[in-house]
């Protein structure tokens, strides 16, 4: 038994109590840290992991299923629900596959008002996953400040549709409401602030001793290895592979703003963290941009009053979300109801790298690796 | 406690209610338990603006032994039903259950073979806080809506009413 | 003026007002495209201004054949008789792949043609053709920026092998069909479900699969869903199964009483989450 152990980890062979080196434990689905409502089967040797097996489906909802019943407009909430924490991208995701299904082309206005609330939606999520990263780590500052500044994002969002979480912001063809008088004003007062808050954050953990310790080296991914799993968005960009949806292939208004893509150098989880702080500052930029060169017009585009997706039609569109490549694959058969709705989440394709990267880390060291793959459980089980 | 038990309420057992029901409901502390979206509008509650410190619940227990309420924040499926019972069989007396939002309390917009319609089918819930997700200041309400309910407690054998032992007997 | 999506196909055949029935909001679909019906405008355009296209009526994407797109060429030059037909739709390349070659053929987009990147796998069930399910399956070449969607038609009980040795991000996607349809992957490592649980009777995503389910809750406490007398709770003490009202009730209460209200088949109470893996439960 204990030869057979040695072979696998680095530690060497000691005496043992019941001649069993490995444990089998339940981190389970309740759990401050697994950020919802994951369970890993672990693996350990001690404190050192040797091998994890995720179980989802704790949060399954039959959304999938749900799609098929209800016509396009109605199906904008429940893309809301399962990446709870960046509504507004999901939706957009959603209304965007719509419009290509059908043929609308959203007026320019929308499509500024779209990547207005999909920037904000981004600052907001990456603020969320840094107070809970931070927090799964051992800091408690980051949290009261993150969430100080996200509850500023969720009054612009309040004033806007009126919900701070589930937004349903968008609809097929383009906006429900425009922006209400003084939105704009109040907008850009947050985003000429926002930085100087991210110097804050980063002022209390980029250069901390400890926050380096428990990051650097931690959960290093392979690019190519990144990509034969599917994985997209920061986790990828921490790697350095230099793809983002928002420019190989610009939807909304992206394609007129002027932003850079943050890169990684070594694929660990301090580079990721380092990524999505760099990526919040260039929300703000994209979010100034987009305010002074808001154009004028309609909202919404000219469509049938019964949106109906043509015979026999399908398509996949994916746009850049907070987490990765988040994309809608909808068959349209002729009626006002989906076929089939099927949503690609960056979080379940994502978690699937948890077992290679937690290999031969400690417990805790599991924690940060959950953290930074950023993951929403309300979108790995749909 | 247990001499008090047997004993009608009166001047000794309610001055012993009004301290007793005091520090409960001055100092719940929830489990942490958040399933789904709502679990984001639970962690709203604990930020600056809307503070539940105040209330004396900042402190979220992870385990459930040494926890108070269970604030069932998100979705319940049917899955995840059996490990909610089982929290809740780990929680010590006095434990109350609360339901936010509309998932947990009826299933909310998901009447799916998946969802269990409303974590009432598993644990006795005492507050309903509805909302899809609740507003913080919805939950800091429900909780307050809690604390009344504890202040009801009685340790004691609540006084008959006459008129209604002679209907009962009748 | 920023384009929607700049995938769409550079000639579109206009489905212009004089095809479509006239102001009917809700009425079939008309023409050959099956193009939704708009409301005629009222007035006629002045010919010199061109109106931007989100006042126009959408224009419905069309099928359009692709055998001479490079990528199809290569495939039916490297895996012959694997391509059934090339064709696209609204900017995607569709090429439908015969079920027995699909693994060949993800070979060869990802070593040879470049589509290193697994966007996703998912499945879809027509049940009025005679193979019911599709397995559809989405790649993206980076150096290109291409992306290629992949059908493979399957009936009931057929398997289909599996790409999960080249792309390891395919493992959870193909269980998730296998949990959804049915649909068993040849070769795959732990062909097990994931989003339901142990015990679960049926796949979900099956047209003839009820929303509500068919042993859990919904289904076993028809009292509770009676629509008729809207939405009825419970009566708040946890696992107590409602009194049965008559006696040729009884039975059905009682087998569901001790089923457990979950319906996965263990005792009430549920120990099964803890001692007992999921490997090999369906």
């Amino acid at each position: 038994m204990t030869d057979a152990v040695a072979d696998e980890t680095e530690v060497a062979p000691g005496e043992t109590l019941f001649g069993v080196r490995e444990m089998e434990l339940d981190f389970g689905p309740q759990h401050p840290s697994t950020h919802g409502v994951l369970r890993l089967k672990l693996k350990i040797d001690g404190e050192r992991v040797l091998d994890c097996y995720p179980i989802i489906g704790y949060l399954h909802r039959g959304t999938e299923k749900l799609f098929e019943l209800h016509p396009f407009f109605q199906n904008v909430p429940h893309t809301d629900r399962m990446d709870y924490v960046a509504a507004a991208t999901n939706n957009l995701a959603y209304v965007g596959a719509v419009e290509k299904l059908t043929g609308i082309v959203v007026p320019p206005r929308a499509d500024y008002i779209r990547t207005l609330l999909c920037e904000l939606q981004r600052i907001s999520s990456h603020l969320l996953w840094l107070a809970t990263h931070a927090i799964d780590i051992g800091a408690m500052t980051p949290f009261f400040y993150c969430f100080r500044e996200r509850e500023q994002v969720l009054d612009l969002f309040e004033e806007y549709c009126g919900a701070r979480l589930t937004l349903n912001c968008m609809r097929p063809g383009g906006q429900p409401f425009d922006l209400p008088v003084g939105w704009v004003d109040d907008c850009r007062a947050f985003c000429e602030t926002f930085p100087s808050k991210v110097d804050e954050y980063e002022g209390l953990l980029t250069n901390n001793r400890i926050w380096k310790q428990r990051t650097v080296g931690i959960g290093v991914l392979d690019p190519d290895r990144a990509l034969e799993y599917g994985i997209s968005g920061p986790m990828l960009r921490g790697s350095g592979v230099d793809w983002d949806l928002r420019k190989a292939r610009p939807y909304a208004a992206y394609a007129e703003v002027d932003f850079e893509v943050p890169l990684g150098k070594n694929g660990d989880t301090y580079d990721r963290y380092l990524v999505r702080v760099a990526e919040m500052r260039q929300s703000a930029k994209i979010i100034l941009q987009c305010l002074d060169q808001l154009p004028d017009g309609p909202i919404m585009a000219k469509k049938p009053r019964v949106l109906k997706a043509p015979k026999d039609s399908e398509v996949y569109y994916s746009i850049e979300g907070p987490k990765g490549e988040i994309g809608f694959y909808i068959v349209g058969d002729g009626t006002t109801n989906p076929y089939r709705c099927h949503v690609r989440a960056p979080s379940f394709i994502t978690l699937q790298v948890l077992p290679e990267l937690c290999k031969n880390h400690l417990l805790a060291d599991l924690v940060a690796l959950i953290g930074t793959t950023d993951i929403v459980l309300g979108e790995v089980d749909r | 406690m247990g001499l008090m038990d047997s004993m009608e309420s009166n001047v000794l057992t309610t001055t012993y209610d009004k301290v007793f029901n005091w520090a409960r409901r001055s100092a719940i502390w929830p489990m942490q338990f958040g399933l789904a979206c709502c679990a984001i509008e639970m962690m709203a509650v604990l930020d600056p603006r809307h503070d539940m410190s105040r209330f004396g619940s900042e402190v979220f227990r992870a385990s459930p032994r040494q926890s108070d309420l269970m604030l069932v924040a998100g979705t319940v499926s049917e899955k995840m039903a059996p490990i909610i019972r089982r929290l809740w069989d780990q929680m010590p007396e006095p434990k109350w259950a609360l339901a936010m939002g509309a998932c947990a309390t009826c299933g909310g917009p998901y009447r799916t073979y998946a969802v269990t319609q409303g974590v009432d089918r598993v644990v006795p819930v005492d507050v309903y806080v509805p909302g899809c997700p609740p507003r913080p200041e919805a939950l800091l309400w429900g909780l307050m809506h809690l604390q009344r309910k504890i202040d009801r407690m009685q340790v004691g054998i609540p006084k008959a009413d006459p008129a209604k032992v002679e209907a009962a007997e009748a | 003026m920023s384009e929607q999506d700049q995938d769409k196909p550079p000639e579109e055949v206009p489905v212009s007002e004089p095809e479509s029935s006239p102001s009917e909001p809700e009425g079939s679909p008309s023409g050959p495209e099956g193009s939704p019906t708009v409301e005629a405008a009222a007035e006629p355009e002045p010919p010199k201004e061109e109106k931007p296209p989100w006042l126009l009526n959408p224009q419905v994407p069309q099928w359009q054949d692709e055998d001479d797109d490079p990528t199809a060429v290569s495939l039916r030059t490297s895996c012959p008789g694997a391509v059934l037909s090339a064709r696209s739709f609204a900017g995607d390349l569709i090429l439908v792949i015969r079920r027995e070659q699909i693994a060949e053929v993800a070979e060869c987009l990802k070593n040879e043609l470049g589509f290193g990147y697994m966007v996703d796998i998912a499945g879809a069930d027509y049940p009025d053709r005679e193979e019911r399910f599709e397995v559809v399956y989405h790649f993206y070449a980076h150096s290109e920026e291409k992306r290629i969607r992949l059908k493979v038609s399957t009936a009931d009980g057929t398997s289909v092998p599996t790409v999960s040795h080249l792309w390891p991000g395919a493992n959870w996607p193909e269980r998730e069909v296998f949990d959804m349809y049915g649909i068993r992957f040849e070769g795959h490592p732990d062909m097990t479900r994931i989003l339901t649980w142990e015990g679960f009777n049926g796949h979900p995503l099956r047209k003839e699969f009820p929303v509500e389910g068919i042993d859990t809750g919904a289904a076993i406490y028809p009292e509770y869903y009676d629509q008729s007398q809207g939405p009825i709770s419970g009566d708040g003490t946890g696992w107590k199964v409602p009194e049965p009202p008559e006696e040729p009730v009884a039975e059905e209460a009682e087998e569901a009483e001790e089923e457990g209200p979950q319906g996965d088949g263990s005792p009430a109470g549920g120990p099964a989450e803890n001692g007992a893996t999921t490997d090999g439960a369906s």
